[in-house]
């Protein structure tokens, strides 16, 4: 009780006081967030020998240097930084689209139409949605050796097409954002189902669509573990592959190396993340997707 | 749940057209999927042997499963190895989870209201996005024995001229933890915020005029009802932490693949030894999913079983408005 009579009579002085303590943790917290990012970049600048002496916090005038040695070095890896990012260009845009329009086709699907499965497809997506990849890994390598697609990039593409928790998001959407009665003007219009899906539906969804397919494509930018089960030529290798590669024996002797190597592969998505945050740290308190 | 028209949709026998829109997403998950995975079940029963470049298959019951379970004389490398992923999960998760609740608390604290609030977010959330496989990375070449953070803290006498990280256990357990710890907390802070918001500021102000303190709302307002939220970053942080990969596969591997965590095999989580055997020893890779399938199970269930139970609870509070939110807010607290 005693505490309780207190509690109103909080002062000026003891608002600012907390307010001093919080934004100084807060602080603290932005800067170690941001910090092993910071040593990174100062390290792709610095001397091997320099590195292994400690820390510094200014840029050195190793930059150049440093580039002509891991462009040197990469050549015995089969594959280039910059053609494994391509690569993973090349898995992650088409497996983003099929992604996001597959989940807006389903939940519509479900949202709008009344069949008799309607309930059991939408509890079988609520279902799945926990399973995790690694759980059926083995299947699927074993179903990609029987179709021949080992070593190629389908396998990597195709199943974008069911992300359960896309389809939930999509359909939590359309539920607050999508008035029947604009389906029903289009089919008086003479409006096919689909058509007015992919005209009418689909425009309305673009902030939906927009959000998911950031993550999505960070995602399966990020993805190392399939990628790894199916990819085996070296020039096919993704840009985590490649990272994964940083870590042979002969990459560790020289720090230098290894620091402006991880700089170039971290950028794309520092780059994309600050110029997108406003838009993902909004999607992830929307329910955003992770894996 | 789907407002009034459908019914006048039905009338119009539109309905079928439900399963031309749901049917990419069957027929793509039933064979990518659900076909894999009974499939999965499959081949744990059978010994894979190779020999010159030959496989020999045959059917051997419930052998893998006693492998790998340690009960046929082998070591018990899934529970040794599911053993590493939960030690470092768990040290990642409890503070990962105290301190989102703090920082959601701040920021949400209508008392003392922090300026910037939104670049507070967007840097916390940072690290989430940067592809684990670099950070794990550029944690090793800074935290290994000779990385530049190492070097520093010794020259400090921080740290003893001979310490490694790399050759203790629970160095490199714990750095483990650290990572993930740090790349997940501004996740979890992000849903805890979205989850206060959506309390009903009335109930604060009920509190406040019962005599509340911070502390005593905290505790008997906001975690009360942030019980789903909590619930949802749970599960999904100890299933999504079961399939732990990119960051140990990366960090303190043998240099001779294998993917073998060191020190001594300490640091091997279950997704590293699936990889590991997947193309010499499918069954028992296979086995090791398989169990780990039959875990997850376990906890979705008792998730699904909990998250029902105060699902019901908010139905009977808010009547016919509660299925709705309940299930918004069981997807991280979104209340759109």
């Amino acid at each position: 009780m005693k505490e309780a009579s207190n509690a109103p009579a909080i002062t000026d002085k003891a608002v600012l006081r907390s307010k001093i303590i919080r934004a100084f943790v807060l602080i603290f917290l932005c800067l170690l967030s941001l910090l092993p990012f910071y040593l990174m970049f100062v390290n792709s600048t610095r001397a091997s020998n320099d590195i292994k002496a400690g820390i510094s916090f200014m840029f050195g005038s190793q930059l150049q240097e440093n580039l002509a040695n891991f462009a040197s070095k990469q050549v015995g890896l089969g594959v280039t930084v910059l053609q494994s990012m391509l690569n993973s260009f090349t898995v992650a845009l088409p497996a983003t689209l099929l992604s996001v329009y597959f989940s807006a086709l389903t939940a519509y699907g479900i949202h709008v139409y009344n069949f008799k499965l309607k309930h059991f497809a939408w509890g079988f997506i609520l279902a799945v949605m926990m399973v995790p990849t690694q759980v059926f890994a083995i299947g699927f390598y074993k179903f990609m050796i029987q179709l021949d697609l080992i070593d190629t990039y389908w396998p990597l593409i195709i199943p974008a097409i069911t992300t359960p928790a896309v389809v939930f998001f999509m359909r939590q959407y359309l539920r607050g954002s999508l008035p029947l009665e604009i389906i029903e003007a289009a089919r008086i219009d003479g409006s096919g189902e689909f058509h007015t899906f992919n005209t009418i539906v689909i425009p309305m969804m673009k902030p939906a669509i927009a959000t998911q397919a950031i993550f999505q494509f960070v995602a399966s930018w990020n993805n190392l573990f399939m990628p790894s089960l199916i990819i085996n030529s070296s020039n096919k290798k993704t840009l985590t592959m490649f990272v994964q590669m940083l870590t042979a024996e002969s990459f560790k002797t020289d720090y230098g190396i290894v620091f402006v190597g991880l700089a170039i592969t971290i950028l794309p998505m520092f780059l994309m993340y600050f110029l997108l945050s406003k838009y993902i740290v909004a999607g992830v308190a929307l329910g955003g997707v992770k894996e | 749940m789907n407002g009034k028209n459908p019914k006048k949709l039905k009338s119009n026998n539109y309905g079928k057209y439900g399963y031309f829109f749901i049917l990419p997403f069957l027929i793509v998950y039933l064979l990518f999927s659900l076909w894999p995975l009974l499939s999965t079940f499959y081949y744990s029963f059978f010994e894979y042997i190779t020999r010159n470049l030959k496989t020999t298959i045959s059917w051997t019951g419930l052998n893998n499963y006693i492998n790998i379970l340690g009960l046929g004389g082998d070591k018990a490398y899934f529970l040794k190895y599911l053993g590493n992923t939960l030690r470092i999960w768990i040290f990642n998760f409890i503070p990962q989870v105290l301190l989102a609740l703090l920082i959601a608390a701040w920021l949400t604290d209508s008392r003392v209201r922090m300026k910037r609030g939104g670049l507070y977010k967007v840097m916390v959330y940072m690290p989430n996005i940067i592809t684990a496989a670099s950070i794990s990375l550029l944690f090793y070449a800074l935290l290994s024995k000779f990385g530049p953070i190492i070097s520093t803290l010794k020259d400090w006498g921080w740290l003893a001229a001979d310490a490694d990280i790399m050759t203790s256990k629970w160095g490199t357990s714990l750095t483990l933890s650290f990572i993930l710890f740090w790349m997940w907390y501004g996740n979890s802070t992000l849903l805890l915020i979205a989850g206060m918001l959506g309390i009903n500021p009335s109930l604060y102000e009920a509190a406040d005029i019962d005599g509340a303190n911070g502390f005593n709302k905290f505790f008997h307002v906001t975690l009360p009802l942030l019980k789903p939220v909590l619930l949802y970053v749970l599960i999904t942080s100890i299933i999504g932490g079961l399939q732990l990969y990119d960051i140990p596969a990366l960090f303190n591997t043998s240099t001779g693949g294998g993917l073998l965590g060191l020190p001594d095999d300490t640091s091997t989580t279950a997704a590293m030894y699936i990889m590991r055997l997947h193309s010499s020893d499918t069954g028992r890779a296979a086995a090791v999913s398989v169990l780990l399938f039959i875990i997850t199970l376990i906890i979705s269930l008792v998730f699904f079983r909990l998250f029902r139970d105060s699902d019901e609870y908010k139905q009977a509070k808010k009547g016919r408005r509660g299925k709705k939110s309940a299930l918004t807010s069981g997807k991280g607290g979104a209340q759109a």
